[in-house]
């Protein structure tokens, strides 16, 4: 079954509830979506360990064949 | 040393041996720690550099192209062990997955934001990889 914006933007949210996520559905199909997570604790990781923070906050729905979500084009950074 | 992928786009799955066609006793884990350990700069991605089969890795192969990078392509759809073992080793969960020097380095979108912001030029002098500054530099002029 598809993912909404909201079920991503609510899974990150339960690792990250400070953060500023922004989730787009890039084709309208639940299956491509882009989602930028701004987060006071990115500050001292790199662009790898932010993004694994945030896969990690998925909980598997990324996983293989058998993942609820294709593709997720992720922008993460901390606040300015 | 195994050197069994090609760059031409007329890959063997990783794991088998290209003079025996035998599958060789290395675990995934080793053969990928391998591949990334004696090749500078390697790519798994779906399908070839020749012809991809995705999106985001097609815009990989077109970056690493495009500046002048020369780099080993592996087709994790080849070899499903490969394809999960990826996933494992870098603790990534997404293809296409950039090495440089054995270093991770990111998918499509850092790779796309390391060539914006001149961080991938950096990486790349710093490793001693060949690549042309003045495409790096007109991908961002374009994109800018």
């Amino acid at each position: 079954m598809p993912m909404l914006a909201n079920d991503i933007e609510a899974l990150i949210r339960e690792t990250f509830p400070d953060a500023k996520i922004t989730i787009n559905d890039l084709a309208g199909d639940g299956n491509h979506f882009s989602a930028e997570v701004v987060e006071e604790s990115f500050r001292n990781l790199n662009r790898v360990q932010q993004q694994r923070a945030v896969y990690a906050s998925l909980k598997g729905k990324m996983d293989g064949a058998h993942g609820e979500l294709h593709a997720l084009q992720l922008t993460t950074k901390a606040p300015d | 040393m195994m050197v069994n992928v090609t760059s031409s786009g007329t890959q063997r799955p990783l794991r088998r041996n290209s003079q025996t066609d035998e599958i060789p006793t290395m675990s995934a884990e080793e053969q990928i720690k391998d591949t990334v350990t004696t090749n500078d700069v390697v790519l798994f991605m779906k399908g070839t550099k020749a012809m991809p089969q995705c999106g985001f890795s097609n815009h990989v192969v077109g970056v690493l192209t495009t500046i002048g990078v020369e780099f080993q392509d592996v087709d994790v759809l080849a070899d499903p062990e490969i394809r999960q073992g990826i996933k494992n080793y870098s603790d990534w969960p997404t293809i296409p997955q950039l090495y440089v020097k054995g270093e991770f380095v990111g998918g499509c979108d850092i790779i796309s934001e390391m060539t914006m912001s001149g961080e991938l030029d950096a990486l790349l002098d710093k490793s001693g990889v060949s690549y042309s500054k003045e495409a790096a530099k007109k991908i961002r002029d374009a994109n800018g």
